[in-house]
């Protein structure tokens, strides 16, 4: 009977596990594999050891995409949990009107993609068609360009949050929804006020979701490609190859043809990527059951 | 990821929840909380106006506001006749990765959640490590890697370039997982052994529906996923033939930079309407799987 459900078991999993293998760890294997070699122009493809991953920490291209998104990480990720986080007290104490509205409106953002997100978003800033343009004109001013190279990634962020404050806020409200009330009432009752309800229970109570919001806002912002990379139809000047580690990993493939290098990128930036979010995970949520 | 919480079937506050007297409601507070609902919908107000205007009408009215002549469905016309009607096409393609990627995924994942919940088998513990690992690997971080060897196999600019990463969703098989040891009692499943019905057949029969609400949610996720799926498309595809919405919006915009290449910003601005207007339809209808689905803790961006 035993072996029988085995079987069985191998049976219903079996399918998914071939494409895992295949669309995950193959990829990953052959990437490293790929990034033990380098084709030269005389000479064709030589194994070459580790010479891509010196080449890589020696590389002030690949030092600056990488300082550009942990800028981002540090800038950008504190601001959008910090709204989405009050958007979900505002929602979860009770004391809005219309707060289903709120709820869905701000989570709407999320449904579209980031590329009308960021194609909307590049419109607007425009100084042609877009509002900053309408602005300039209303006012005679001239406000300073959003797709300018001093200021694109600022507006990368704002373009960012406001795909996913919302989708961060309902991971937030959920965390606030499974707080037993009575909590609430007993505070009320000892005459705690709302801040101190905040401070005392509902804070210490998201701490969970506040990690796994910040996780995946790790995530994000080390793999940016998507905004940048259509922002760049629009403002060919701000955007440079090597923007960020994808797009500098995508313009090695491409545009450079040096895969193996490409390869290296790709994988230093993934395991780079979760590393720094276990690490950070392990930290937080020490002494945490 | 190992800190998201399990989902139940149906995650509710408890009962208790409902007794708690309204509280007073705070006008300051709900003007204050407008603000941020007013920076969520403002650019989608001005994506739903700009598409009504002409190229011309765009360059020369306020962004918030309707120029003088209602263009939007010649516009909508103009995006289905533009290039020999490719958006029809790329609509297509997309419906096309959604329904076989993700649909396929979907099944995958509650195929494989249900194994690993109910069937106690050699080599479980390795099969549930490598997918909660699986989850930890950002997709974008993936792209490049599986373009190399779908290149090497000389799989890249096909369909299944674009298909076959799709099919596997790590964090929609944890979901179906969590979901099937809750909604599949192992009692049904004994008295359906003893009756002598085959295992595939019992969990179509029987658990498939159980499972419904789980699979809907996955399903969600996989299409918005699928629908919004750039970075690979983009990387794989070279024949516009076979772009999705995504990628042939992006090449619209793209041939504004390019020498000689037509400006259609009012083709791009309608088709990004018509690309976000079934996603979000399909989130305003199935609010209750989303919002359970995130309450699983996380969801991949």
């Amino acid at each position: 009977m035993l072996t029988r459900r085995s079987w069985i078991g191998w049976q219903f999993t079996g399918p998914f596990l071939a494409v895992f293998a295949l669309v995950f760890l193959a990829p990953i294997g052959y990437s490293a594999y790929l990034s033990l070699f380098r084709t030269r122009l005389v000479g064709g493809t030589a194994f070459v050891g580790l010479e891509n991953y010196t080449k890589a920490l020696s590389d002030p291209q690949f030092w600056d995409a990488l300082s550009r998104v942990v800028i981002f990480l540090a800038v950008q990720v504190p601001i959008m949990l910090f709204l989405a986080l009050l958007i979900a007290l505002a929602i979860d104490s009770g004391r809005l009107y219309g707060a289903a509205f709120f709820r869905i409106s701000v989570f709407l953002p999320y449904a579209v993609p980031a590329v009308v997100a960021a194609l909307m978003w590049g419109f607007m800033y425009g100084t042609r068609i877009g509002l900053v343009g309408n602005l300039n004109e209303a006012f005679g001013v001239t406000l300073p360009d959003p797709l300018s190279p001093d200021l694109i990634l600022t507006s990368i962020g704002n373009i960012v949050t406001w795909e996913f404050v919302g989708y961060n806020m309902i991971i937030l409200y959920s965390g606030l929804r499974v707080v037993d009330t009575a909590l609430y009432e007993a505070a009320a009752i000892d005459g705690a006020g709302q801040f101190r309800i905040i401070r005392a229970i509902k804070l210490p109570a998201l701490r969970g979701p506040l990690v796994v919001a910040t996780i995946f806002s790790i995530v994000g912002s080390f793999q940016l490609f998507n905004e940048p990379q259509i922002l760049d139809t629009l403002a060919p000047n701000s955007i440079t190859t090597y923007f960020t580690p994808n797009v500098y990993a995508y313009q090695l493939s491409f545009a450079g043809q040096q895969i193996n290098y490409s390869a290296t990128i790709a994988l230093v930036m993934g395991v780079l990527t979760m590393v720094v979010a276990y690490l950070f995970q392990r930290r937080s949520l020490k002494g945490v059951a | 990821m190992s800190v998201a919480t399990p989902i139940r079937p149906a995650a509710r506050r408890p009962a208790a929840a409902g007794s708690r007297k309204p509280r007073r409601r705070s006008l300051t507070l709900t003007i204050v909380t407008a603000f941020v609902l007013i920076y969520s919908l403002l650019p989608l107000a001005w994506l739903l106006i700009s598409a009504t205007k002409t190229q011309d009408g765009l360059f020369s009215s306020f962004g918030l506001w309707f120029a003088g002549d209602f263009a939007l469905f010649d516009n909508i016309a103009d995006t289905f006749a533009y290039q020999d009607g490719i958006f029809a096409r790329w609509l297509l393609n997309t419906l096309l990765y959604v329904v076989v990627g993700a649909g396929g995924a979907t099944l995958l994942a509650a195929l494989a959640g249900y194994g690993l919940a109910k069937f106690d088998f050699a080599g479980r513990r390795v099969v549930f490590a490598l997918v909660l690992s699986g989850i930890a690997v950002p997709p974008t971080a993936l792209a490049v890697p599986t373009f190399l060897m779908f290149a090497k196999l000389g799989l890249t600019d096909t369909a299944w370039a674009v298909i076959i990463p799709t099919l596997v969703s790590p964090f929609g098989l944890y979901l179906m997982w969590t979901y099937a040891t809750e909604a599949v009692p192992n009692e049904i499943l004994e008295s359906a052994r003893v009756d002598g019905a085959g295992e595939f057949k019992t969990f179509f029969s029987l658990a498939l529906p159980l499972l419904a609400p789980g699979i809907v949610t996955v399903l969600l996720f996989n299409t918005v996923m699928t629908w919004n799926n750039f970075f690979l498309p983009l990387i794989m595809l070279k024949d516009s033939d076979l772009f999705p919405l995504t990628v042939g919006l992006y090449s619209w915009s793209e041939q504004a930079t390019t020498v000689g290449g037509e400006v259609v910003f009012n083709l791009v601005i309608t088709g990004s309407l018509l690309t976000i207007v079934p996603l979000i339809v399909a989130f305003l209808l199935l609010q209750r799987y989303w919002q359970s689905g995130l309450a699983a803790g996380s969801v991949k961006q």
